[in-house]
């Protein structure tokens, strides 16, 4: 490792002890109790007793991970499951929508980028679609699939749908020019020249577009899962704010920007691998 | 019909214009031929027309009018039998070396074993001079391997008719002498057909059989065929020593910079006819080479300024 990322691990870790110790500071338990109303009355139904502040210590958030981390795949019964097997429930959504969502995507992204007139006539259609919050497709979804955990899926994939379709598009049609007139010249057949010319050349827009698309997901995901509940790692969040278990919703929430960060580094990745240099 | 392997007959091209209003033609009135084996250069001022002429040749492009014939066909659309070699070379930069001449030999013989492509890929990399590097991605090329790459995916699929579009124009001189004389033993070995573009007056008499000037445009024409009548063995060391040279060489420049501007509306122009445009051999006059082969009798044209209606 080198010098210069020893520095910055060294003043990462500075930033996470102080947030760490102001944190601490501000929710250690007082003796005086001027604290008010509603605040109060949570820590009591907290039941934790000497919790004055209301708002969870960094030690109390601390046994939530020991505790869900050390037993994270237990299952007993709908309200009550591991925090990994929240977490797949939630990726698996995430997985299915995004990979119905590049079916599409991508072949419809190619024929528009393909076609200079195409572009045109669904680009009024695109412009409109993408802005709408993919939540506000779900009484649409429960109403005509009738099914909580479809409705899921189906947000998924009208959310990640655009990003990836319009990158697509933009990288075919922008494919240089060049390229294309040397497979021309070599009477490459259309299918040889989308796969080894249109698809490598576009490839790392059409990536950029996946990433995005991933990112919207899983932002989407978890709002998803407080709606239609039942499983995944929203639907956790949900469950351990009823049970005003705050120190649970603490944890749930460092899981989330976890999984991200590294659903985030996995197209990053990707994405590396089909960057070319010119 | 001629029996020329590659003919052009009055071609023609206008752009759209973005207003709508009608454009001057970039070029009219283009004819020449090319025979099997000879290697035509052509040379003109930027913006006349070159590229959009080999583009017609290679079928990328549309003419306005007019028709270009290949071994007695219409040319109408890009083909195997015509080698493109671009000026910005055109690599695939996701592919090696070996994979971009590699991806042209299976377009052209499709049904091959995939070790004979790459054998025959090779070899032509090696003819290059590229032996060494077909592992290398574009990007860790220099432009002069570059091109040379580009070169060999053109000769790789032994096309009827090679097509080049200032080939050379990136590189330094030094570069550029190695590649020359890399081409020109190519060439000279097989005997292949060739039709360059080129900024530089040396190359084209080094490469060269014919030299075909352009006027500038628009209207652009070719304005004459300067025959170079050196023996076909030339070398790039041994080209200054031919009394030839200085002579051809003068020509060439005198048109570059003194009538291709005012050519259009000269009297040059009036008695020159589209169709047939005087073949010259500067190289065997006994005269200076500044004067211009013209009809007897008529005054030599005058250097005016061009007005384009
Ligand atoms: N796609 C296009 N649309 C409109 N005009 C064009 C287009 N391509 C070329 N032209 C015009 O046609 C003329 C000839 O272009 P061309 O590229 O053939 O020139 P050239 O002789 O190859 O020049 P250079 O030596 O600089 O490469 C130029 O004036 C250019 O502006
Ligand atoms: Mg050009």
């Amino acid at each position: 490792m080198s010098k210069f990322t020893l520095k910055a691990a060294f003043i990462s870790l500075m930033m996470l002890a102080i947030f760490l110790g102001a944190w601490q500071l501000a929710t250690q338990p007082k003796e005086s109790a001027v604290q008010a109303g509603a605040d109060s009355e949570y820590a009591q139904l907290m039941g934790t007793g000497q919790q004055k502040t209301g708002f969870p210590t960094p030690g109390m958030v601390g046994k939530s991970f020991v505790e869900y981390l050390s037993d994270p795949f237990y299952d007993k019964g709908p309200n009550d499951k591991g925090i990994g097997i929240q977490i797949a429930y939630s990726l698996g959504r995430v997985a299915l929508g995004f990979l119905l969502a590049t079916l599409i995507a991508l072949p419809v992204g190619f024929m528009i980028g393909m076609s200079p007139l195409l572009y045109r006539a669904f680009d009024p259609f695109i412009q409109v679609l993408k802005p709408i919050s993919p939540l506000a497709w779900m009484p649409l979804a429960l109403y005509s699939l009738k099914d909580s955990d479809i409705s899921g899926i189906f947000v998924i994939f009208i959310c990640s749908i655009w990003p990836m379709l319009i990158n697509t598009a933009f990288g075919v049609a922008s494919v240089r020019r060049d390229w294309i007139n040397v497979a021309r010249t070599l009477e490459v057949n259309p299918l040889r020249k989308a796969m080894l010319v249109i698809l490598p050349a576009a490839a790392p827009t059409i990536l950029t577009g996946m990433r995005i698309s991933m990112g919207i997901a899983w932002l989407v995901i978890v709002a998803a899962e407080m709606l239609v509940g039942g499983t995944g790692i929203g639907y956790f969040v949900w469950n351990e704010w009823n049970n005003l278990a705050l120190p649970n919703v603490i944890f749930a929430v460092a899981m989330i920007g976890i999984v991200g960060m590294f659903l985030d580094l996995l197209f990053g990745w990707l994405q590396k691998l089909v960057t070319y240099r010119e | 019909m001629s029996t020329h392997f590659l003919s052009v007959e009055n071609l023609k091209k206008v752009y759209p214009s973005a207003n709508g209003k009608a454009n001057a033609p970039v070029f009219e009135d283009i004819n020449f031929h090319i025979d099997k084996g000879e290697f035509v250069c052509i040379i003109g001022h930027s913006g006349c027309g070159k590229t959009t002429i080999l583009n017609v040749l290679a079928g990328l492009e549309e003419a306005s009018a007019g028709n270009a014939f290949m071994d007695s066909r219409e040319v109408s659309g890009p083909s195997l039998d015509r080698g493109v070699v671009f000026q910005s070379h055109a690599l695939m930069p996701w592919m090696s070396v070996l994979g971009n001449v590699a991806f042209a030999v299976k377009s052209k013989w499709p049904d091959w074993p995939k070790d004979k492509i790459n054998a025959h890929a090779s070899k032509y990399l090696e003819m290059v001079g590229l032996g060494h590097a077909i592992h290398k991605k574009p990007a860790e090329l220099s432009g002069g391997m570059k091109q040379r790459v580009g070169i060999a995916r053109a000769f790789a699929i032994q096309p009827k008719m090679l097509l080049l579009d200032e080939p050379f124009g990136a590189l330094d001189a030094l570069t550029r002498g190695t590649i020359q004389d890399e081409l020109l033993k190519i060439v000279q070995a097989t005997h292949q057909t060739v039709f360059m573009i080129t900024h530089d007056v040396d190359e084209a008499i080094l490469l060269a059989d014919k030299i075909m000037l352009m006027s500038n445009g628009p209207h652009a024409k070719i304005a004459e065929i300067v025959e170079v009548t050196m023996p076909r063995d030339r070398t790039r060391a041994g080209i200054h020593h031919d009394p030839q040279y200085y002579k051809i060489r003068n020509h060439l420049v005198d048109f570059l910079v003194n009538r291709s501007k005012t050519y259009a509306g000269a009297d040059a122009e009036m008695f020159h006819d589209p169709k047939n445009p005087p073949l010259v051999r500067p190289g065997l006059d006994s005269e200076p080479a500044q004067v211009v082969a013209l009809p007897a009798g008529k005054p030599a044209p005058q250097l005016k300024q061009v007005v384009n209606q």
